[in-house]
């Protein structure tokens, strides 16, 4: 909720500040900028690439600020869990009415630091003073009353902290922690978590970054990050190669022939709407796990979508471009190669890109569920052992590898077919 | 010389309804070599489905269409087609579109240059060859698509509007274009369009076509085509004649509009 309320705040901040640098600054004359009608004219709204910058960069300063990270200056940080010494009094009540008070001092200790419980006096009285070392983000129970000379069995029990009353069940905020009492009457030490996410839900930046480096280098589960990612690239573009070989040529057919259509428009039309996910059991219960099971999915997800397009490309040529083919005396053939092919490409374009996306998100569900190598499983396998630094890595590529391949494709297609959008 | 034949041509579409469209009712013609005949007609008389079986895209229900002594069985390069606009292949550049028939004959590279540039120098596109079509104003469209239609020398040209999408000024040279070219060549032209103007000026014979059934009402023998030639189309359109043959022209289609959509609400206000 903080955190929402934080990056509306920065979200409108930097709109605010962003306007008025703007405002600033000479105005362009593009015809665009100088519309007065902007409101409700989609075609005046252009991505601000300001906004999209300070965008990504608050969704960094965010995760620094609520991991700790290194690379933000303390005082952006968001307040951390509490570490370092803390200690209360606890009143023990004997059966006989008599009380006496101890006091506990509890080392809280970062991940991997000293852990070991201060030493402490034992002090006069029954009560005894007590020490005890609990972990940052964790909590544990302290028998205060084990080295005092009455203890539960004798009946004695603890009765107030720092002079505030508690019974069992109850909790009482000490400086730093909370403590809670059990129903059988020993003290549960929490201590203050502060805003920050602990590393192992919520690495630092500066973590994953290095954890990266690490798996670049020597590699996880037996095969390097290159290797990982180039296996899972390898699926795709085997698989989608494979269903753009049969399934382009069969919507070609199903758009020029009755009997094509006939025949396959039921197959068609049922297998287009089952995700390719839904075929994973399937396709391990008959491929195994190995590559060609990964492959023959792929194969199956771009195979109709390749189909589709394609038979949309064909029955997108306008009758007249056919015509006049046929009336500069060209044949069957050669309409299909000069007209029919040419006219459908951009169709297949916007289906190659769809089924590109697609093959990507089923190659790594694929290998989420079983497989030796893969990006996919790679973030399964770390997930496994709580190793969050590798799954958030593995998801970032995941995300920017999916988007290169969208941008290569509009690459492609803005060379290959030039005349898309313009017959 | 080829004559080209329309032979009692009937075209009945079946509707699925049952019921039957009469599109066209015992149509015969006879075109000289080297005619050109305009047809005009109200929505629905039949002239693009006549053009569509002179093509050959179209059979007919009955009659047949006959060139140069043979039936026409179905498209073929000696009918070539121009179309109002979108018929260009925007995959390929000008050079490209207009060297496409000869292309599909397997024409050598070199003759097959010649003709293409001789054609886009008279259609006035000889610098534009290598542009994509789609970079092509609308009017520079329809000079490609001419020069595409006789690249392939066929003995007919069919034009279905050609000119109907283009502003009036652009469409006053385009006419004057397409008389020049039809003198030059001596190519048989049968065009259909809209514009009664149009007709009367583009038309050695003026065919005007009356629906239900899609039928020839009336012909005309017209010298305003002669007179075109190579000369101002603006003083053709000012000579007392084509005043009025323009005058008993529209009132004869508007006459056919009213028998169809009865009386016009708006002549009377």
């Amino acid at each position: 909720m903080i955190i929402l309320l934080i990056y509306i705040a920065l979200f409108v901040g930097a709109f605010v500040a962003v306007s008025a640098i703007g405002h600033a600054r000479a105005k362009a004359h593009d015809f665009t900028s100088l519309k007065t009608v902007t409101f409700g004219d989609e075609s005046a709204v252009r991505p601000n690439r300001a906004a999209s910058v300070i965008s990504i960069l608050v969704l960094f300063l965010l995760w620094g600020a609520f991991t700790g990270s290194k690379w933000l200056p303390e005082f952006l940080h968001a307040p951390g869990p509490f570490i370092g010494a803390t200690e209360f009094n606890y009143t023990l009540r004997t059966a006989d009415g008599s009380t006496d008070d101890a006091t506990v001092t509890v080392n809280v200790y970062a991940a991997g630091a000293d852990e070991t419980a201060p030493e402490v006096d034992p002090g006069d009285g029954i009560a005894k003073n007590d020490s005890a070392a609990i972990r940052a983000w964790r909590s544990g129970l302290i028998r205060v009353d084990r080295n005092d000379e009455l203890g539960r069995e004798d009946g004695a029990e603890i009765v107030a902290i720092n002079g505030e009353p508690i019974a069992p069940g109850g909790e009482v905020f000490v400086s730093n922690a909370r403590l809670g009492m059990s129903t059988k009457g020993t003290l549960n030490f929490v201590p203050d978590k502060g805003w920050q996410m602990e590393p192992i839900w919520l690495p630092a930046p500066e973590t994953v970054l290095k954890r990266t480096f690490e798996i670049a280098s020597d590699g996880y589960q037996n095969f390097t990050l290159a290797e990982h990612l180039f296996w899972s690239l390898f699926r795709v573009i085997v698989g989608f190669l494979c269903g753009a070989i049969v399934g382009i040529p069969l919507g070609y057919a199903m758009g020029l022939s009755n009997w094509f259509r006939g025949w396959f428009d039921p197959i068609v039309e049922f297998m287009r709407p089952v995700p390719p996910l839904a075929l994973i059991p399937l396709v391990i219960i008959w491929a195994g796990i190995g590559e060609v099971g990964k492959i023959i999915l792929l194969f199956l997800a771009a195979l109709w979508i390749m189909a589709i397009a394609a038979r949309a490309g064909v029955s997108g040529v306008r009758i007249s471009k056919v015509h006049a083919a046929y009336s500069l005396g060209a044949s069957k053939w050669q309409i299909l190669r000069h007209v029919i092919i040419p006219n459908s490409l951009p169709e297949i374009f916007t289906g190659a890109r769809v089924a590109m996306g697609v093959c990507w998100g089923t190659v790594v569900a694929a290998e989420l569920v079983a497989a030796e190598k893969g990006a996919g499983m790679m973030i399964m396998v770390a997930s496994r052992f709580q190793l969050t630094d590798i799954v958030i890595m593995g998801i970032i590529l995941i995300g920017v590898i999916g988007y290169g391949i969208d941008i290569l494709m509009r690459i492609a297609e803005g060379y290959l077919v030039p005349w898309k959008g313009k017959g | 010389m080829s004559s080209l034949k329309i032979d009692n041509i009937s075209m009945r579409f079946d509707l699925p309804n049952g019921g039957a469209v009469q599109a066209l009712k015992n149509v015969s013609l006879e075109l000289n070599q080297g005619e050109l005949l305009s047809v005009l007609g109200p929505s629905g008389c039949g002239k693009t489905t006549l053009l569509n079986i002179v093509a050959g895209f179209l059979a007919p229900t009955e009659g047949k269409i006959v060139l140069g002594g043979k039936t026409v069985k179905g498209p073929g390069a000696d009918r070539g087609m121009v179309f109002q606009q979108g018929a260009l292949f925007e995959w390929m550049s000008v050079r490209e579109n207009v060297g496409f028939g000869p292309s599909m004959k397997g024409m050598p590279k070199a003759e097959k240059k010649q003709i293409v540039d001789h054609l886009l120098e008279t259609v006035g596109l000889h610098d534009f060859k290598e542009k994509a079509v789609y970079e092509l104003s609308g009017g520079m469209q329809q000079r490609v698509a001419l020069a595409r239609c006789l690249a392939n020398d066929p003995e007919v040209i069919l034009m279905d509007e050609p000119l109907g999408a283009l502003d009036a000024l652009t469409r006053e040279k385009m006419q004057g274009l397409v008389l020049n070219l039809w003198k030059e060549t001596g190519k048989t032209v049968i065009l259909i369009t809209h514009s009664v103007e149009e007709a009367l000026l583009l038309g050695e014979r003026l065919l005007v076509m009356a629906p239900r059934p899609g039928r020839i009402h009336r012909e005309y023998r017209l010298p305003f085509a002669e007179m075109g030639v190579n000369s101002d189309l603006r003083e053709v359109k000012k000579h007392p004649e084509f005043n009025l043959k323009r005058e008993e022209i529209l009132s004869m289609i508007w006459e056919m509009e009213e028998e169809i959509m009865g009386p016009s609400e708006v002549a009377g206000a």
